[in-house]
């Protein structure tokens, strides 16, 4: 009787596991795209439709709504997530159009620098903003 | 004996062109042409060529090359779309020369047709038509386009179920023709993405229940330059002669690198 040896395998080989950033900002894309049409769109609806839209806006209008910490984290989570969707998005779009490697390197680094200031100026003021600063009428 | 005259024994030109058949009418077919040792850069040329509705894109591009300029140069060798040989961008999209019937391009209302044919895009042109297939090649053999297993030889054959075998036969029918690689634009950018056609053979082998070897095809893929920059453009699903679902392929495999354990 011969031996019938179906599947005589070796137990697999374990496969290099790398952290891959690529794979990373695939899943970021498509997440923070999903929440950004909550946010965005929850925004514009309150901003130019809800109770008389955009004529009701003034200082006392954002001072109402950034008291709240719900508002604060909103506007928050909006700009982080649109400015980095945005960002990463413009970043393949250099990956991809730019021709030389200069030419990419230095787009790139506009458009990290872009990020980080817009990311801490947009920041800064969600958690600085005061209320009382006397308005002028 | 004037230059061209040589070029023209020389370069497999028929002689004399043959009586014009029966319902054929004269279009126009333009194509791109570049000779290294001459042209700095690519340029259009003209021909006049009878053709049948029933005729092939092939059989006019022979036609100019057997009878009226032996110097045209491109690939053919079955003329049936199974070697994949005579890809070339026709009418501005990427086909097989030999799978484009003339009827199909046939401009209406009685109008003069005119076929314009160009290289594939993204390969270094040779000549003409003829591109260096080198590049994709490379990113081919890249992605280990063979049965990898481990441990000892089966003392029998690898026996897989139909169900098994369906997972990946739609990836099993490439021809290597190169039309979905060079009709994406990321390929056409002088980065080194493998590109659809490395994906799919990829794909072929990753779903198949006998390879041992996906996990590392997976990672290959996982790279920079793999599976993470296509766009979902479907120029690729839109350009492949045997109607392979490339980018839906590509997905499975995007989708296979998130959710394996």
């Amino acid at each position: 009787m011969t031996l019938a040896l179906d599947k005589p395998r070796a137990p697999r080989r374990p496969a290099a596991r790398r952290g891959n950033f690529e794979l990373v900002s695939w899943v970021f894309m498509r997440v923070s795209g999903l929440a950004l049409i909550v946010l965005v769109l929850g925004h514009l609806f309150i901003m130019n439709i809800l109770d008389g839209g955009v004529h009701r806006i003034n200082f006392a209008f954002v001072a109402g709504r950034w008291s709240s910490p719900f508002w604060q984290v909103w506007d928050l989570l909006m700009l982080w997530l649109a400015e980095l969707h945005g960002a990463n998005g413009l970043r393949t779009v250099i990956n991809d159009y730019a021709r030389k490697d200069g030419t990419r390197f230095w787009l790139k680094i506009m458009l990290y620098v872009s990020v980080v200031l817009i990311l801490f100026l947009g920041t800064y003021v969600i958690f600085t903003f005061d209320a009382t600063i006397p308005t002028t009428h | 004996m004037t230059a061209a005259t040589v070029d023209r024994e020389t370069s497999g030109a028929r002689g004399d062109q043959p009586p014009v058949p029966d319902g054929a009418i004269t279009i126009t077919v333009k194509i791109m042409r570049f000779n290294p040792e001459v042209d700095s850069e690519p340029r259009w040329e003209s021909f006049g060529v009878p053709a049948l509705p029933t005729d092939r894109v092939l059989n006019l591009l022979h036609y100019v090359k057997w009878y009226l300029d032996g110097t045209l140069t491109f690939r053919r060798s079955c003329a049936h779309g199974i070697c994949g040989s005579d890809a070339m961008q026709i009418n501005g999209v990427n086909r097989l020369a030999c799978k484009v019937l003339v009827k199909d391009l046939m401009s209406g209302g009685g109008k003069h047709t005119t076929i314009t044919v160009a290289p594939i895009k993204g390969l270094p042109v040779h000549k003409d038509l003829l591109v260096d297939m080198e590049p994709f090649m490379e990113a081919f053999r890249a992605v280990k386009p063979f049965l990898i297993t481990y441990g000892n030889e089966p003392t029998r054959e690898r026996i897989q179920s139909a169900a098994d075998r369906e997972r990946f036969d739609d990836t099993t029918k490439c021809i290597l023709c190169a039309c979905c690689t060079t009709s994406c634009p990321v390929f056409w950018n002088e980065g080194s993405y493998f590109g659809p056609a490395a994906i799919v053979n990829a794909h072929r082998f990753i779903f198949d229940s006998r390879d041992e070897g996906s996990q590392e095809r997976l990672d290959i893929l996982n790279d920079a330059e793999g599976v993470w920059r296509c766009r979902t453009t479907f120029n690729c699903t839109d350009a492949c002669p045997r109607g392979i679902q490339v980018t839906k392929a590509i997905q499975e495999v995007k989708r296979a690198l998130l959710f394996r354990r």
